[in-house]
């Protein structure tokens, strides 16, 4: 049960809710008149509620020179409004029996809390409060720019992995803002101030730029009545601008980082390919790049695994992974963590000489038939946590998807065949739109250890 | 990118909860094996928890991670499957099973479709009874453990970990790592490994939870089938960890920009009469989230770190309170000697009875959110029945919170808060730090 095996199982995880179907989800959905999405999923088992504001507004919608601002206004978030004081919304939450907290990544910016379902109407009141009203002092974020710094060091500054994917993220895109970190690059960091702060917030905060997301046991009518009551009260933005980003040029040119820290106690090739990602009514090739991260690197009986853990023995963990859903482009992910005695280029030699055999040897229909029979089951299972189907719809909205989209996924997923599958592979493995990364010890201290 | 993660993870007590309406009966098989139950036929599957006490902490001397290793190993075959068969047959289910080890219990976490629900059970079944343990599969998941020590043995909160329960807990099993050494886990045999199965997968200690669609004439057989064929008993518990704690702070040199500091002492039993007046006290002082004293005055007002927090750590053989700070190596100095002042602050001047209200208005609403799914649930019960808890707990559990008063935290405050014992063990290059102790 090393870790690695423990990221492993937890990536499955994450593909297969990601596919969990609506078909027997309670879900309601509609807009209020300012614009404002509203999405509610039931479960009335406990009496619990989850509530969420989603705003299409993450860090890829920072102006350029403004890293971190996204996270940082989050962090703000939790200051004072025109009614609340500094921390007050969470020592209400708290003093509710309630938990908050928020998150902040490339395409949105997310706040939630979990209470009692009675306590709904006040959450709604407080998170509807702070969607225009918050104060910001020069003393909240003088302290909060100390928090977000050390949360950089405790993130990224102090794991060889997380600088490893920062580098790897920045050679990847050349033009968008994917390529800069969420957190912010540090000297960015470090000179945001209020007048950031307030510009993004002015411009992104405003109910016909946020999607509402409320789960467990509430019933859509009320729900509406209530987010009608609070989020319907604020007016909408004429002017809130079109998400309009910078595009990338053609990728024409293999990329590869090495990464080399006296703290990396376990050696690592990496590679990513600039990937298509899911788009409105068009995601079928998105899907088969779900099934081909499961067949060549998903679970135990995955291609990678056979090749590479146990015939070979070259790795002690392999895996593929794919995201897709993000507003522009997503990417699509492999790494190999070698055997003792293997060096980083024969692990890499290893996996291109995989990745060349599976194009040949084409889908497993076997794997394929019990990868979309667990997507089927994980329906089923998916209902038993509703804050997951929440934050599902929640994400994709806030990326571009729409409704329809996140409801046809499932069905989507198990109408892919494995010509589909292998169309995507040889589309996606193209050497000149990736980046490979190695995470390797200082060059003295591999002659010493090999 | 979580804005604060660490104060999540710190349900410690929670593994005591109660919602409205959980209706739990006790089944006891055919063979005898008992098993808290809750019907919820609404959703087809069901979840199954079971933990067997003791866990990694019966390591046979010089064994150190063979039971660790041995719960890997036990998805990786069994019965008449190897490893791949087994792993092929657990996704053509869409079953999940996962087997984890700590210093306390094994605890196996199942869910399986009502529609195979055989087919689960018993491969399941020959997972924990007829676990194969093949040399190669030995070696392989040997190579996992021993990448995953060696990327430990570079992250500086484990290595803080590490070393803090080294100094408290001696040779007690409780002192060293459960996954073992580089040297340990190399010399680990076969045959240890099944040395490690029989000392820790026995009947006389194992406790089960199963929530979902399921009945209670089902569950019987069921849970003979699954768990008849263990052994009647296992390997003796260990005694009781001699708990030594003096105040001080120790610095372990690691060349990182940000120090990660882990403190405590002593702490109190989960069973003593005490335990929710402690609960509500490290509620106010740093188990409340962004309120409690510590993350108020570390990181709201002097933005010193990330996250910061304790909890009380109540184990089988030892109960300690314990906290974790992460700081750059030039502040860290500042945050210690503030979270020393709020531990003194704390144990001389008490607290007001505006946070212990505010502290029992937490804990007892959050009580019921715990009860969010059948493998929490199950979880849960599985956590009351460890305890001895009765089975009509829940319902009683924030009475117990409530009946706690300002005059019983204030003198949990003085008995349990001990700033001289307060011992810090700091990893990184800490600058203007002062070594003691």
């Amino acid at each position: 049960m090393s870790f690695l095996r423990r990221i492993k199982a937890s990536a499955l995880v994450a593909a297969l809710a990601a596919s969990a179907a609506y078909a027997e989800e309670a879900v309601t959905t509609f807009t209020l008149d300012n614009g404002m999405d509203v999405v509610v999923v039931e479960d009335t088992r406990a009496p619990v509620v989850q509530h969420m504001v989603w705003y299409r507004a993450g860090s890829a919608d920072e102006p350029a020179g403004a890293s971190g601002v996204a996270h940082f206004l989050e962090h703000l978030m939790f200051k004072g409004t025109d009614t609340l004081a500094d921390g007050e919304f969470s020592s209400v939450v708290s003093a509710n029996g309630g938990r908050d907290n928020a998150f902040t990544s490339y395409d949105y910016t997310a706040y939630f809390q979990r209470v009692a379902s009675d306590r709904l109407e006040l959450m709604m009141q407080m998170e509807a409060d702070r969607m225009r009203n918050i104060r910001l002092t020069e003393a909240n974020i003088s302290s909060e720019r100390g928090v977000i710094l050390e949360e950089r060091k405790q993130r990224t500054d102090s794991n060889p992995r997380a600088l490893l994917g920062e580098q790897m993220n920045a050679a990847q895109f050349l033009n968008r803002g994917y390529g800069i970190p969420i957190i912010g690059w540090r000297h960015e960091m470090e000179t945001l101030d209020m007048d950031d702060l307030l510009a993004f917030y002015d411009r992104h905060y405003h109910p016909n730029n946020a999607i509402l997301v409320v789960s467990g046991d509430v019933n859509a009518d009320e729900v509406r009545e209530l987010a009608d009551k609070h989020y319907g009260a604020i007016p909408a933005n004429p002017d809130l601008p079109e998400r309009v980003r910078s595009v990338e040029p053609p990728q024409i040119a293999e990329r590869r980082i090495v990464f080399r820290d006296p703290r990396v106690a376990q050696e690592f090739v990496s590679r990513s390919y600039l990937a298509q990602e899911r788009d409105p009514g068009d995601q079928r090739e998105a899907a088969a790049l779900t099934l081909l991260a499961e067949v060549l690197g998903g679970g135990q009986t995955s291609y990678f695994t056979e090749k590479l853990q146990f015939e070979t023995q070259t790795a002690v963990f392999s895996g593929a992974y794919y995201r897709g859903t993000s507003l522009d482009d997503a990417t699509f992910d492999v790494v190999v963590v070698p055997a003792p005695g293997i060096t980083l280029e024969d692990a890499e030699a290893a996996m291109d000489e995989t990745m060349a055999r599976f194009l040949i040897d084409g889908v497993d229909e076997d794997l394929l038939e019990r990868i979309k029979y667990q997507l089927r089951a994980s329906q089923i299972y998916a209902r038993d946590d509703v804050d997951r189907i929440a934050r599902r719809y929640g994400a994709a909205l806030a990326a571009g998807l729409t409704v329809e989209d996140v409801q046809a996924w499932p069905d989507t997923l198990q109408s892919i065949t494995s010509d589909e599958i292998m169309q995507a592979a040889r589309t996606v493995f193209r050497r000149d739109a990736s980046v490979t990364g190695y995470l390797a010890k200082p060059l003295e201290q591999t002659e010493v250890t090999q | 990118m979580k804005r604060l993660c660490l104060a999540l993870i710190l349900s410690l007590t929670a593994a005591l909860p109660a919602r409205a309406g959980v209706d739990i009966v006790e089944v006891t098989s055919p063979g005898g094996i008992t098993a808290w139950l809750v019907e919820e036929p609404s959703i087809p599957f069901m979840a199954l928890e079971i933990r067997f006490r003791g866990g990694a902490s019966l390591d046979a001397p010089g064994k150190r991670g063979a039971i660790n290793l041995m719960s890997g190993l036990l998805e990786e075959g069994a019965g008449d499957r190897d490893a791949r068969a087994f792993a092929a047959e657990v996704e053509s289910l869409a079953a999940s099973y996962s087997f984890d080890v700590g210093v306390d219990n094994l605890s196996v976490s199942a869910r399986f479709l009502t529609e195979n629900r055989d087919a689960a059970v018993e491969l399941l079944r020959t997972a924990l009874i007829e676990p194969r343990f093949d040399q190669s599969a030995v070696d392989r998941v040997r190579e996992q453990v021993l990448a995953s020590l060696r990327s430990d043995s570079q992250d500086p909160d484990e290595i803080a970990r590490n070393t803090f329960a080294a100094m408290a807990y001696g040779d007690h099993p409780y002192g060293s790592n459960y996954e073992g050494t580089l040297e340990s886990v190399v010399g680990l045999t076969r045959d240890d490994i099944v040395d490690a199965h029989q000392a820790v997968l026995a009947k006389d200690r194992i406790y089960v939870g199963a929530v979902g669609d399921i009945t209670a004439e089902e569950l019987g057989p069921l849970l003979d089938t699954l768990l008849g064929g263990l052994p009647e008993t296992g390997a003796p518990q260990p005694g009781p960890a001699e708990v030594n704690f003096s105040g001080g702070t120790t610095v372990i040199d690691f060349d990182t920009p940000q120090s990660v500091a882990v403190f405590g002492h002593s702490g109190i039993d989960q069973d003593d009469p005490d335990f929710f007046a402690a609960r509500v006290l490290n509620q106010i002082l740093g188990a409340g989230g962004f309120e409690s004293r510590l993350m108020t005055e570390v990181r709201e007002k002097r933005g010193l770190t990330y996250g910061v927090y304790s909890y009380l750590a109540s184990r089988d053989h030892a109960a300690v309170l314990l906290g974790q700070v992460a700081s750059s190596n030039d502040r860290v100095a500042e945050a210690i000697s503030v979270i020393r002042n709020e531990w003194q602050r704390a144990a001389t001047e008490g607290v007001t009875q505006e946070e212990v209200d505010a502290a029992k208005t937490y804990i007892t609403g959050a009580y019921p959110l715990n009860f969010d799914g059948n493998g929490p649930i199950a979880r849960i019960m599985v956590g009351m029945q460890m305890l001895g808890l009765p089975i009509d707990y829940i319902p009683t559990r924030n009475d117990k919170v409530t009946a706690v008063t300002l005059d019983d935290v204030n003198r949990m405050a003085v008995e349990l808060l001990q700033p001289e014992n307060l011992r810090f063990v700091v990893v990184g290059k800490p600058e203007g730090l002062d070594q003691g102790g």
